[in-house]
């Protein structure tokens, strides 16, 4: 049986190699993804419209702002639902896993984290912030914001971590981290624009209608950053320990 | 000339990354195997220039799912048999 799917298998795979040689090469001006107007459009007036250098960020937080709420949204619903999951297991079996052993954290470990914890934060915070200029957002800020949490929790242990972003405490930036996105596109509605025009917030701003697209793409990047970073050790809280909360991985 | 011996490298070992990961018994191995692969499409994506979606690789993919998955292996009970 298992000679036998070899066949399908090698059959897609030759058809697959076979396909790729119609790919145009790589980074060709004749590429459909080059010769589409859409990506010409993005490349003159990313700058003009809003004033930001990365044509990533801009496209992703602005342009298509829509579809990143919702990626942060999805995100948000990962995290609830691993937790509606495990909350359950957690409360039936609280005791320790038999192979579990209470262990000192190990000094050099510790330190050594110690000194790392803050610079990552702040790279993290760099990272975020300058998500328009250089590469980066809120998404990849967010991931390491949280990496940092979770390097807490392996280093010392869960209690540690959780002692310093309380679970409850993820949960409620989790979603104020969405309510931050939603609301400044709600409010580029009140102001008279559509949902999530940026530009109509130059009306409550000190600044032109370009600069309000760039520090409304900053709002929006923080507020995916608050979404992920809770969520992503929130994920790691609850997967390490089976909901239970306690104790090291 | 130098890409292209980058890139045929990097892509050979993402082939055999692919198979260790799929031929090794120990799942903790073949996660942190994952890892590597996760940060071998990083190296890709940088160098194709597509710099946003490697550093996503890069935090998501080689850090925190390896991360996730470690701690959920960590919890199974039964050891696979294949």
């Amino acid at each position: 049986m298992k000679n036998l799917s070899l066949i399908p298998v090698l059959i897609v795979g030759a058809l697959l190699v076979y396909a790729a040689q119609d790919f145009p090469e790589w980074g060709s001006p004749n590429s459909p993804a080059s010769q589409s107007p859409v990506s010409s459009h993005f490349i003159a007036n990313t700058g003009v419209d809003t004033e930001v250098p990365n044509m990533v960020t801009a496209v992703l937080a602005d342009y298509r702002g829509f579809d990143t709420m919702f990626e942060t949204v999805v995100v948000f619903i990962a995290g609830m639902a691993v937790l509606a999951i495990l909350k359950k297991s957690g409360k039936k079996n609280p005791r320790k896993r038999e192979f579990e052993v209470d262990a000192e954290p190990d000094l050099i470990v510790t330190n050594t984290v110690r000194l790392l914890v803050p610079v990552i934060q702040i790279f993290s915070f760099y990272v975020l912030a300058h998500g328009h200029v250089s590469p980066g957002g809120g998404f990849q800020g967010g991931v390491v914001m949280g990496a940092s949490f979770i390097l807490i929790a392996l280093s010392w242990d869960l209690d540690t971590a959780l002692a310093r972003f309380p679970l409850d405490r993820c949960t409620v930036v989790a979603g104020l981290g969405i309510i931050l996105y939603a609301g400044i596109g709600l409010l580029s509605m009140f102001l008279g624009g559509e949902f999530l025009d940026y530009a109509e917030l130059a009306n409550i701003l000190p600044v032109s209608r370009e600069m309000a697209r760039y520090h409304a793409m900053l709002g929006v990047e923080i507020g995916v950053g608050l979404t992920v970073t809770a969520i992503m050790f929130s994920l790691y809280a609850n997967l390490s320990t089976e909901g239970r909360l306690k104790g090291g991985l | 000339m130098g890409l292209e011996i980058f890139n045929t490298f990097i892509l050979l070992l993402l082939v055999v990354v692919a198979l260790v990961a799929l031929r090794v018994r120990d799942l903790l191995t073949a996660s942190v195997v994952f890892g590597v692969y996760s940060f071998l499409m990083c190296l890709l994506w940088a160098e194709m220039g597509a710099v946003d979606v490697a550093f996503t690789e890069a935090t998501v993919g080689a850090g925190i799912s390896t991360v996730v998955m470690i701690a959920t292996i960590f919890n199974l009970k039964r050891k696979s048999s294949d």
